[in-house]
């Protein structure tokens, strides 16, 4: 229990890990509701409205835990991080505040509306208030979004009197480079976890021969948004945010690529071991130059290696950032192929019959939350160590007075809370899927 | 002009009341659904009152926070650090007390329900107690060090010297005056919203509850005068001190005359003003104090020493005030929207 800092980084991993599962769903099945409810009003056929619904339900579950396990960040922040928040409250604490008063009022007033209000509302205003959930939902993603990014990249404040960071430029903190970059990954990859979810969905009714009309909306809706947003996270906006960790953390770029020695030409690795104890990859495939020009535009540029940095600017987790990087970057490769092949084999009018990548697909959607998470720890890790790139360490951000043996104790509450929340959620989920789509007549009858 | 961080000070105090109020009635239905409503459809019958509400009404908490965040930044660093265990209490009651209402209706199941109806219940009595002895607290008065920062055990001597405990008779006195209070809130809030025999046990149970609730009024007032005597002390000079007294005392009457002619909404809007000027009222009489120090009052976190700089408050305000009436309006939208005597949706469709 010896080391308390070591219980509140667990914790608040654990913690926003389990959070981001839900709303990486939230938001980008807020988009293709939105889609899904933008087609039913123009075709007037109700079998897109019929898809919106069931998603809809899906949505409310999934919402209602989001919500449940956001409210444990928001305190984290005082609980575990208090020496952090006294310095950085009074910047950080202008995105938290908004999002709060811009957002989340927003969502919470239109979800209700959404999931109860199809006959009171009418089709038209119905899908407002879609529109609004959505918006409401990126909005949110925006703030926190530029919460994180100004933690990797601190822009916009001056040091006050009292030592503790300042407001001293709102748009130039708002609107931080760093933020609109990684805004747009992030809300990219959520819409792709979306579309795996609705495809997998689509899959699985499909290969039981069930709700057969259904069955298609959700793989065509699936595969297609799935395509276009795998690409959309691969490029511009995966590559953009590695120009910038370059850019701006050029320690974190040679970690996650395991890099120890400076040079021209330099090469991406696709498989090897990162020896840190003799500072070099261990059973390296690599392709030369490819490193060097997605991080500066050109092959032959010079990429910093580790050596060239201080040892105690080193990320703390080389190994775990290497491979979560990989893993990331690996998966984006594969979404783009398996949605690719799905796309092409739509087109062709074999997708509903072709049973093997229907298996594909119903198996796939775990891979877009394993890359997210994969991603999140890419850049928390590449961030170390500090909380503050360049101003704060982590281990001066931490609460001075709560003992590691209390954070282990809360840690531990937290692991018995969530794993019984995440079977609630798996089997209310999973009864919606078995119950299928319901028309909106017999509604009252749909359960049971 | 008015100081940006006196200013500050009150957005917070009146965030934080509002929450009390509109998350209140939420916990008085959790205190009181499994007295006032026996039958699975009376139970929907609550849970369809507070079902559209209750998540928009616990934005408030965390707009709050937000609000406290950016300005007094090393008040939120040391109050949560400080109460850390009470803290996460307080979060995995919120967080139990939300998925019991939006998860007991998914299933229709004998077991299923009446588990998510006691956790429910559970939850709501913890966090009036809970909260209210964190008012306590701050009355009392915490170990802040040189640092601005204090460790707490969960009790000592149930004494208000220190060394000090979270939990003592004061601060349990105030925590049984928040229950009882907020119960009987939420009681006129039920017999406004419901009909039938939910609404009739609902105000049976108000005026009883309201009574009891009066009279603890007293005796925390007298227990707050022998724990920390500066409350009662600067009341005198306190303007806008007397103002929200007198508000809450309107407050009362209105409770008791709105009961009494059986115009519930008008009690309960009795019920809520009394509340949100029992809460002003305090936050007046200790202004500039945030949290005060139980060993030398030389150390207390206030409005003045630990505010954020004014560019960053004068930059909030401005989006605050655009914000704030924007989540006003949404409470008027929702009441409006959901007008009426609430009545459950159809079975499976949720609360
Ligand atoms: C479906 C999920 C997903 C997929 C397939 C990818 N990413 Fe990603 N990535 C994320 C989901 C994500 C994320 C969860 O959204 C992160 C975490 C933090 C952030 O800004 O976005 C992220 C972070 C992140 C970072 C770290 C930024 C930092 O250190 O702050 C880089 C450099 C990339 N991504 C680049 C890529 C590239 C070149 C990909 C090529 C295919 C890629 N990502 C695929
Ligand atoms: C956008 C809002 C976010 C903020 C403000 C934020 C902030 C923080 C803070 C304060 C810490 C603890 C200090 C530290 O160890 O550096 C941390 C660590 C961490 N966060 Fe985030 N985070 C955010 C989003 C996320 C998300 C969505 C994920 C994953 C899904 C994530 C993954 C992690 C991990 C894995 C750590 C542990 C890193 C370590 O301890 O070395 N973060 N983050
Ligand atoms: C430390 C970081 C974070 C904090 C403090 C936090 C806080 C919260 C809170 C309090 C809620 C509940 C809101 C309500 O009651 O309506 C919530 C929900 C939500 N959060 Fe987070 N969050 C964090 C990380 C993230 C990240 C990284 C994202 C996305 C990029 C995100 C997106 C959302 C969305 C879209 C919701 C809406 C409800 C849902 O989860 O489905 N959050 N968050």
């Amino acid at each position: 229990m010896g080391d308390p800092l070591f219980w509140h980084r667990l914790q608040f991993a654990f913690t926003i890990i389990f959070h981001y599962l839900f709303p990486q769903l939230t938001m980008g099945l807020a988009l293709l509701i939105v889609w899904l409810k933008w087609r039913g009003l123009k075709t007037g056929e109700p079998k897109y409205d019929d898809a919106a619904r069931f998603w809809i339900r899906v949505f409310g579950i999934n919402f209602a835990v989001g919500v449940v396990t956001g409210i444990p960040m928001e305190f984290q922040f005082g609980t575990n991080w208090a020496r952090f928040s006294q310095f950085a409250g009074g910047v950080i604490g202008q995105t938290l505040g908004m999002e709060g008063l811009f957002a989340f009022f927003l969502e919470s007033s239109c979800l209700g509306l959404l999931i109860w209000g199809e006959k009171k509302l009418g089709p038209r205003r119905h899908f407002y208030a879609a529109l609004a959930l959505w918006f409401g939902s990126w909005l949110s993603g925006y703030f926190i979004t530029a919460t994180n990014a100004f933690m990797q990249h601190p822009v916009g404040y001056t040091v006050g009197s009292n030592g503790a960071l300042q407001l001293a430029n709102f748009w130039a903190f708002v609107l931080n480079p760093w933020a609109l970059a990684q805004y747009l990954h992030v809300m990219s990859a959520a819409v792709v976890t979306a579309a795996f979810v609705m495809a997998a969905v689509g899959a699985y009714w499909a290969l039981k021969g069930l709700h057969g009309e259904q069955a298609r909306i959700n793989l065509r809706t699936g595969v297609v948004a799935g395509l276009v947003f795998s690409v959309l996270v691969a490029f511009p906006t995966g590559d953009q945010q590695g120009k910038q960790v370059a850019k701006y953390q050029p320690v974190a770029l040679a970690a996650m690529e395991g890099r120890f020695e400076s040079g021209p030409f330099a090469e991406i690795n696709l498989i090897g071991q990162p020896n840190v104890s003799e500072r070099k990859l261990d059973n390296p495939i690599r392709i030369p130059g490819v490193l060097s020009f997605i991080a500066y535009g050109s092959f032959s540029k010079d990429v910093k290696g580790l050596n060239d940095f201080p040892r105690d600017q080193w990320p703390t987790a080389i190994v775990l950032l290497y491979y979560a990087f990989h893993i990331m970057v690996g998966l984006g490769t594969l979404f783009i192929a398996l949605m690719g092949l799905s796309t092409l084999m739509l087109w062709k009018g074999r997708l509903f019959t072709t049973r093997s990548l229907l298996w594909i697909l119903m198996l796939a959607f775990p891979f877009p939350y394993i890359a997210t998470t994969t991603g999140w720890m890419t850049a928390e890790l590449g961030r170390q160590p500090w909380i503050i790139y360049g101003l704060m360490r982590t281990a001066e951000g931490s609460s001075a007075t709560v003992h590691g043996g209390t954070a282990a104790f809360t840690l531990i509450g937290f692991t018995g809370l969530y794993f019984v929340l995440g079977l609630l959620f798996v089997f209310l989920v999973g009864r919606e899927i078995a119950h299928g789509p319901a028309p909106l007549h017999n509604q009252e009858v749909a359960h049971d | 002009m008015i100081e940006l961080s006196a200013l500050w000070f009150w957005i917070v105090s009146v965030m934080v009341a509002i929450y009390v109020v509109m998350d209140g009635f939420d916990f008085g239905a959790g205190v009181l659904h499994l007295f006032v409503a026996k039958t699975n459809a009376e139970r929907r019958q609550v849970l369809a009152a507070i079902g559209p509400l209750w998540d928009g009404n616990e934005v408030w908490l965390l707009a709050s926070g937000g609000a406290l965040f950016l300005s007094f930044p090393k008040v939120l660093a040391s109050g949560f650090s400080g109460f850390y265990l009470a803290m996460w209490l307080v979060v995995w009651s919120l967080m139990l007390r939300g998925i019991s209402i939006e998860f007991r209706s998914h299933v229709q199941d004998l077991l299923w329900r009446s588990f998510w109806d006691a956790a429910f219940a559970a939850a709501s009595i913890a966090l009036p107690i809970l909260l209210g002895a964190a008012l306590g607290n701050v009355l009392r008065g915490v170990p802040l060090d040189a640092n601005g920062y204090f460790e707490m055990p969960l009790f000592t001597s149930f004494r208000t010297t220190n060394p000090v405990g979270i939990l003592d008779w004061y601060t349990v006195l105030v925590g049984v005056f928040a229950l009882v209070a907020i119960t009987a809130h939420g009681a006129l809030f039920l017999a406004w919203k419901s009909e039938g025999p939910v609404q009739d046990r609902s105000a049976a149970l108000a005026a009883k509850l309201w009574t009891a609730v009066a009279v603890l009024w007293v005796i925390v007032g007298i227990g707050t005068d022998a724990v920390n005597p500066q409350v009662w002390l600067a009341l005198p000079h306190r303007p806008l001190g007397w103002l929200f007294t007198m508000m809450a005392l309107g407050g009362l009457a209105f409770v008791f005359y709105g009961h009494a002619q059986k115009r519930y909404l008008l009690a309960f809007l009795g019920s809520g003003t009394f509340l949100l000027g029992l809460l002003a009222a305090t936050a007046a009489c200790v202004y500039p104090v945030m949290l005060r120090s139980s060993l030398d009052r030389a150390l207390d976190l206030t409005a003045l020493n630990s505010s954020a700089a004014p560019h960053g408050l004068a930059t909030g305000l401005k989006w605050w005030i655009l914000g704030f009436p924007v989540a006003i309006g949404y409470i008027v939208l929702l009441f409006r929207i959901h007008r009426g005597k609430a009545s459950a949706a159809g079975e499976g469709e949720g609360y």
